[in-house]
């Protein structure tokens, strides 16, 4: 697939979030426009999946460790086909397949229930390891955010990832430098985010997380590496792509009304037809 | 007494994992503690140890789960349970993947290592989470008969397992079934619904009732959940008076789910024995028991306490 289309998938995936979230009235607008560009890299270009069979057991998979990015991640399916894209419009509601956190058990194409910070790391070492044990070559791919790596099972998950030979497991960290309380830097500094995965003796990335082609780039470095895992820092703008919600704290979870949705699909689509 | 339970679980295991290639036993370093060495030996590249990480744990069976493994993990119960509780609830109760958590040395079994590891609500806290199976197997006999069933369910499940000398109290022809409370004997008087240590206690109160004429129905409750409450409504009318004897909380374990039992369906009279809502210390075996109520001697007591109020 061609680099420029990976640009516009990644635009498109940020209109069909801001819409889904839109319709609702409300949602975690900020995580999830911010990882678009790697949304769109790993399931349209980067991921081993059958578009027609979610559960196709030779898959490679996808954790999303910050589950409150979900939306993100079902506007990619509505538009892989994996359910109808009207489900977009039931998000959050009841009943609805659609949760706020990603659920394994009730939405096509979730790999891994997450959202309670901190778990999706584990799960996909286990995962990775499972990979491992069957002789079988998939990778596992999981997206954490800076602040959820305060979470102490972060650490515990880096420190035995670390010690395994598990190059076929790739982590992001969604770099925003926001969370819910203000800037990370100001409530409880992540960084120096490359150093300390290394001293945790990961294979360390760290890229313009809204570049397609730095994202690709890292992911053939990744897999060139053996025998250990690799972590890519995306270095993003929370809510990025739509101004209401650009580098906002209050990005986090936000109230969007019609108006601002409609004008963002609009600019989005604008987007869409320079590249 | 016999071969220690933990020394018998590991080699059940292997056993097992022989003709299951799912299985994976994984340890937060504490292999020794839970006979598991051998799995290890024999099967190096489905054991797993994490080191000091019990959350990391938790979420690492959920992965290999998720994947089509069936993963026994190790901990002392307050290290199972309370420390990595919304992992169990999140990434492994919520995510419906069939994770075997065992939490040993259960209540006051931990002996010597004390208040830290002393959990007496292990069992209720996983009582609370949905889709889970709580079992305690009481002897050797038991627990091989119980894993083939625990592989088989499909579901996380909270074995709380003995480790050190057991006494068998039953024959290799005893059948179990999950979720089914195994009668030990019948009685008219009163019926005592029991667990893991405490059904030795059980036995005995119920010899010295008899001696004064009592006569006492002792009911296994193996299964903490799904409860059996046909069993239960079934004792409580035929006998009109109930006791529960836990190595447990009286809060939210054995005795809460029996009171809720027969409150909802067939009030009787009822006696938790148990822990009163205190946190543990350090002490042999017998001192516990002794200062915690949980003797043959209390619970002879309590028989004779109910019966007045029938």
């Amino acid at each position: 697939m061609e680099i420029s289309e990976l640009k516009k998938i990644a635009l498109k995936i940020r209109q069909r979030t801001i819409k889904t979230i839109g319709i609702l009235g409300r949602g975690h607008v900020g995580g999830s426009l911010s990882i678009a560009e790697a949304l769109a890299v790993l399931y349209y270009y980067e991921m081993k999946i059958d578009p027609k069979n979610p559960k196709w057991e030779e898959r490679d998979r996808f954790i999303l460790s910050k589950g409150h990015a979900g939306p993100a991640l079902y506007s990619v399916f509505a538009d892989l086909g994996y359910f109808p894209e009207e489900w977009l419009e039931t998000l959050n509601q009841p009943n609805t397949k659609l949760p706020s956190h990603c659920d394994r058990t009730i939405t096509p194409g979730i790999d891994m229930t997450a959202g309670s910070l901190g778990q999706g790391l584990s799960a996909a070492i286990g995962m990775a390891m499972a990979i491992k044990i069957d002789k079988k070559d998939n990778y596992v791919y999981v997206m954490m955010g800076d602040g959820e790596t305060q979470e102490g099972q972060v650490w515990e998950a880096a420190m035995f990832g670390g010690n395994q030979p598990l190059d076929n497991l790739i982590a992001f960290i969604d770099n925003n430098k926001l969370q819910i309380d203000g800037p990370t830097k100001e409530i409880n500094d992540v960084e120096p985010i490359s150093d300390k995965w290394k001293a945790f003796k990961w294979d360390v990335h760290s890229v313009d997380g809204h570049s397609v082609e730095e994202i690709i780039n890292a992911l053939k470095k990744a897999k060139e590496t053996k025998n250990k895992p690799s972590l890519i820092i995306l270095n993003t703008i929370k809510g990025k792509g739509v101004a209401f919600s650009e580098n906002l704290v209050s990005s986090h979870n936000m109230a969007v009304t019609e108006e601002q949705w409609k004008q963002a699909v609009e600019t989005l689509e604008e987007e869409v037809k320079k590249i | 007494m016999s071969e220690e339970l933990r020394n018998i679980y590991g080699k059940e295991l292997c056993k097992l994992a022989e003709s299951d290639n799912r299985l994976i036993v994984m340890e937060s370093d504490l292999m020794g503690a839970h006979g598991t060495k051998i799995f290890k030996e024999k099967f190096p590249e489905r054991f797993i140890d994490v080191g000091v990480a019990e959350a990391n744990m938790v979420g690492i069976a959920a992965g290999l789960a998720n994947m089509g493994k069936i993963p026994f993990i190790h901990s002392f119960t307050p290290f199972a349970t309370r420390r990595v509780y919304d992992q169990l609830a999140v990434s492994v109760g919520l995510a419906k993947l069939p994770v075997k958590i065992v939490g040993t040395d259960p209540g006051v079994v931990a002996e010597l290592n004390g208040q830290t590891h002393m959990s007496f609500e292990d069992a209720g806290i996983m009582r609370n989470l949905p889709g889970f199976i709580i079992v305690e197997p009481v002897d050797s006999v038991q627990l091989k008969k119980m894993l083939p069933q625990i592989i088989d369910s499909g579901k996380p499940t909270y074995i709380r397992l003995q480790r050190k000398e057991t006494e068998n109290f039953f024959n290799e022809s005893d059948d179990f079934e999950i979720g089914k409370i195994k009668e030990i004997k019948d009685g008219t008087d009163v019926t005592i619904i029991t667990s893991g240590i405490m059904l030795k206690e059980t036995m005995n109160a119920a010899k010295m009732a008899e001696e004064e004429g009592i006569s006492v129905k002792i009911l296994n409750m193996h299964t903490l959940k799904p409860v059996d409450e046909i069993t239960i409504i079934d004792a409580a009318k035929k006998t009109g008076a109930v006791i529960v004897a836990e190595n447990h909380s009286i809060i939210n374990g054995w005795g809460s789910a029996v009171a809720e039992v027969l409150c909802e369906n067939y009030p009787v009279p009822l006696k938790r024995i148990g822990v009163k809502d205190h946190y543990g210390e350090v002490g042999p075996l017998n001192f516990l028991m002794e200062k915690y109520g949980l003797k043959d001697k209390h619970i002879f007591e309590e028989i004779k306490n109910i019966l007045k109020r029938k």
